[in-house]
């Protein structure tokens, strides 16, 4: 306790990492109810189109259908703790494995995304903010609107049209590397990286070149709520009496912008985060779909034609858990840079 | 009583006079109820409009570049796109407004309960929709589509779903706020039952910005929905909708048939455009202060 007491933002941490408990809890229960919930008898979903009733029994068996719900959910949970979320029927391999095997690709885009998009809307809203009714205030109006009404599906269609039918500059939208490279040797599963470690920078553009596309149909997607929270955050900011009082002191504009308004303003932008990241994982199904990208999104949609019911709520699953991971760390960056916590201390 | 009518007046044609002076000095919302109308009308006129049955094939006709017989050209077997594009608008429209009358009843009972009574009704359902807030929310309405069965109803209930939270928040803020004001207070006193009180008396006072939310979400609603139809769920494919026809249109793109995805895609665009104008109007209407 005393050392919490002398280190508030670990004892903020601390508390928000308790918080997230519940939660995941809460989505554990969620997507338990969800395989549960299926029409008609479940172990016939997780048996398949081509089972008999002898294997639908042994399915039923081995899954615990044929026990009580509530021993059903200590089944599932257990399974959960053990890493197992059950047989995938396309693939044949276990859900959990597939999941891992084809994370990165989905992290290297979504992530690869994300930076472009804040380092594009940050610095766009942070211009219009200072320089209201300038142009580049009006840019900023525009694609904040625009932003929000594109479709990402429509969106990364038009850019394949444009760049890969129209202008030829870009590579065939299939996938993370075109055939003639090779594959790098897998470190991180992050092509970027793990060709960079392996120093084959022939490789490492052949990936860039793959990844253009979609990263940035990602990020024109994201760019509008973050622009759009940039600049209202740095108006409210900006119009605060503290400012005047900087300015009046005489420190310098830069001073004033950076060290006071926009360490301000930076707070509402990362709680907005949180809600970029719901939107950008959704539609990072659909744009992989979009670019044949082997991410787990494109492993969903091709388990939901086929009915793989275990491969689709695995992913689920793994898609909830990995928001509530991400929110967590936004929160926790969140205390880290709130210049309030912690001033009793110093 | 004249006296409590002409206040009544006043304040009435200060509204108007207020609505009349918003849409004057913002074009820009002028122009998003207009195109509202045009969407309107698309749905509920469209089908005995257009010049070509929207499911008809005629394999000679296949893959034609838009021309002044077909606007919008054809696609692979020969069906106007023109056609398909405007009688689609009645089914994607239908299914987000479903979906958002839906969540706006539920969300409203819930947000209202929770907001007038609170204790532990108001602590179980702020856990419900914090654990719905903590999926992706397409994510989640992917699963419960799969979950339930793929069908058009089931695409309307899960869009319902991940938009309750954001109605029952914004109601159980606002009722809650209200629940020990004058008003209300006078108003049970009078005799009124909670459930009046609460109906009647307090829940009206969420009604605008709940228009808002209303509008914005619209919009998201048909995103949503066509990005599911867009990945195989929901409508079937001979049926005309955006998100369909896009996905269909996909595949021609990379050897040139842009008009197959384009139009639907840029008609999709622009009704959800319409939505957030509308949306950002309706704000700036009834609540001056949240405007950015």
């Amino acid at each position: 306790m005393a050392i919490a007491n002398t280190y508030p933002r670990l004892r903020a941490a601390v508390s928000r990492i308790a918080q997230s408990i519940p939660v995941v809890a809460g989505v554990v229960v969620i997507s338990f109810l969800l395989t549960r919930a299926l029409p008609g008898d479940p172990a016939a979903y997780f048996a398949g189109a081509a089972a008999d009733e002898a294997s639908i029994q042994e399915v039923r068996v081995a899954l615990g259908l044929d026990k009580p719900l509530i021993q059903q959910f200590f089944i599932y949970v257990g399974d959960l703790l053990q890493g197992d979320l059950g047989q995938s029927l396309s693939s044949g391999q276990a859900v959990a494995a597939d999941l891992a095997k084809r994370l990165p690709a989905s992290l290297e885009l979504t992530l690869t995304a994300l930076i472009v998009s804040c380092g594009l809307a940050i610095p766009l809203g942070i211009l219009a903010a200072t320089q209201p009714g300038s142009w580049i205030d009006h840019l900023c109006r525009v694609v904040v609107t625009a932003g929000v009404s594109l479709p990402t599906f429509f969106t990364g269609i038009l850019l394949i049209y444009v760049f890969y039918y129209l202008l030829g500059i870009a590579p065939s939208p299939l996938g993370r590397l075109d055939f003639i490279y090779i594959e790098p040797d897998r470190i991180t599963g992050f092509y970027l990286i793990d060709a960079a470690v392996a120093g084959d920078w022939e490789t490492w553009f052949g990936a860039l070149k793959q990844l253009v596309l979609p990263a940035v149909t990602l990020a024109l997607f994201t760019l509008a709520p973050i622009a759009r929270m940039t600049r209202a955050a740095m108006l409210t900011a900006l119009s605060a009496d503290f400012i005047r009082t900087a300015k009046a002191a005489g420190l310098t504009n830069r001073k004033v912008l950076y060290g006071y308004a926009f360490r301000n303003a930076l707070l509402p932008v990362v709680t907005t985060l949180g809600m970029v990241f719901s939107f950008a994982l959704g539609a990072n199904v659909l744009v992989e779909k979009v670019f044949a990208w082997p991410g787990i999104g494109s492993y969903a949609v091709e388990a939901l034609v086929v009915s793989d019911y275990a491969a689709v709520q695995g992913f689920v699953l793994a898609m909830a858990l990995l928001f509530v991971l991400l929110n967590l760390i936004i929160d926790l960056a969140y205390t880290a840079i709130d210049p309030r916590i912690g001033f009793s201390s110093k | 009583m004249s006296g409590v009518l002409l206040k009544s007046i006043a304040r009435r044609s200060g509204g108007l006079d207020h609505l009349i002076y918003v849409l004057r000095a913002n074009p820009v919302t002028m122009f998003a109820f207009a195109m509202f109308a045009l969407i309107i009308l698309a749905a509920v006129f469209g089908p005995s409009l257009v010049p070509y049955d929207p499911l008809a094939t005629n394999a000679a006709n296949a893959l034609q570049s838009p021309s002044l017989a077909h606007w919008f050209g054809t696609d692979s077997v020969g069906r106007d796109v023109f056609s398909r594009v405007i009688v689609a608008t009645r089914l994607d429209l239908s299914i987000s407004v479903a979906a958002v009358a839906l969540s706006f009843v539920i969300g409203s009972v819930l947000g209202s309960v929770a907001g007038y009574w609170g204790g532990w009704l108001d602590a179980v359902l702020n856990r419900v929709l914090d654990t719905i807030m903590a999926f992706p929310l397409f994510v989640l309405a992917m699963g419960i589509v799969a979950a339930l069965g793929n069908t058009i109803e089931n695409i309307i209930y899960a869009t319902a779903i991940i938009n309750v939270p954001f109605y029952a928040r914004l109601v159980r803020a606002e009722v809650n706020i209200r629940r020990n004001a004058g008003f209300a207070q006078a108003a049970k006193l009078s005799g009124n039952s909670d459930v009046r009180v609460l109906a009647m008396h307090i829940f009206p006072n969420a009604l605008p910005p709940m228009m808002v939310q209303v509008s914005l979400n619209l919009g998201w609603a048909i995103l949503n929905a066509a990005g599911l139809s867009f990945i195989g769920l929901g409508v079937r494919p001979p049926t005309a909708e955006w998100g369909i026809m896009v996905a269909e249109g996909a595949n021609f793109i990379v050897s040139g048939e842009w008009w197959l995805a384009v139009f639907p895609g840029l008609t999709l665009m622009i009704a959800v455009f319409t939505f957030n104008l509308l949306g950002d109007g309706l704000r700036d209407i009834f609540d001056p202060r949240q405007r950015t």
